[in-house]
């Protein structure tokens, strides 16, 4: 075995975290609602990412059990999301969130 | 070899979720999105997680990303938009700002608590040759027998997710007319 160094589940947990900080970002700074539910994929897979590294860490399987129900939840999440998104579309041309500021009141 | 994973799959994930947020045309960044999806898909085998890397594959990559390129291609959306305009003053510092901030405070946190991790709990099965199957049925005898119950409440948001979109989607026409 070569002497460099193996990734221990402390790199994948830096990953992760640094992956969940971009899905934020994108999310503050990006416009488009498709857009916005990406980057909201993003923080759920940054999520996934560390349930899995920390499940093989301490040897328990249940963090895997948790990712599964994440994904199914997931799946669900962009289903309604984007079912909105179409029925909001029917009404307007441009697909900013800022064009839905109506819905303050 | 672990290590040379690591670092090209972590290269995939960075820069796939860059792409996600600097891309201005949404199918672009719905294919970062995939490049992204791909990466955690590789590290969940790193992870001996092979279940879930299937599925990440074809739930995420093969379903959700579908979708997600169907509704642009269906709203017609499919071009590059305008990345100039910022709408609250300087809000793209701002949000980086909070953003590295997050990030900064939970890698902290995991550098400052990693002598905590220690293995606990019954220990998940490696898969080999001999038993290449091993961890879909550990998976499996833990979803079907503790987490029973909010498998089959799993099955029920589904379900209400599915009918709440038919119903969200739906033309509204029939409804307008008193129908």
């Amino acid at each position: 075995m070569l002497s460099v160094a193996q990734p221990t589940s402390t790199w994948y947990l830096v990953l992760s975290a640094v992956l969940f900080g971009i899905g934020t970002v994108g999310v503050m700074v990006r416009r488009n609602p498709l857009i916005m539910f990406m980057c909201i994929e993003l923080m759920l897979n940054a999520v996934n990412l560390s349930f899995v590294a920390l499940s093989s860490q301490i040897a328990n399987i249940d963090g895997q059990v948790a990712v599964f129900f994440v994904l199914v939840v997931a799946a669900a999440e962009v289903v309604v999301g984007l079912g909105i998104i179409v029925s909001i579309m029917r009404r307007r041309t441009t697909l900013t969130v800022d064009d839905m500021s109506g819905l303050k009141g | 070899m672990e290590l040379f994973v690591f670092v090209i799959a972590a290269a995939m994930v960075l820069a796939g979720a860059l792409g996600v947020v600097t891309r201005s045309n949404p199918v672009h960044a719905a294919m970062s999105l995939v490049l992204t999806l791909f990466g955690i898909a590789v590290m969940f085998v790193a992870h001996d997680a092979h279940f879930l890397a299937a599925v990440q594959v074809i739930v995420y990559a093969g379903a959700i990303v579908v979708l997600f390129l169907f509704v642009i291609m269906l709203l017609g959306v499919d071009r590059a938009e305008d990345l100039s305009v910022e709408p609250i003053t300087n809000q793209r510092p701002l949000a980086a700002i909070i953003g590295v901030g997050i990030s900064a405070i939970v890698i902290a946190a995991i550098v400052s608590s990693r002598a905590g991790l220690g293995a606990s709990g019954q220990g998940v099965n490696e898969t080999t040759l001999e038993s290449p199957d091993a961890n879909i049925r550990q998976l499996a005898r833990v979803i079907f027998s503790d987490n029973v119950f909010a498998f089959e409440i799993t099955s029920v948001l589904l379900l209400v997710a599915v009918i709440g979109t038919v119903v969200m989607a739906r033309k509204t026409k029939s409804v307008g007319t008193g129908k």
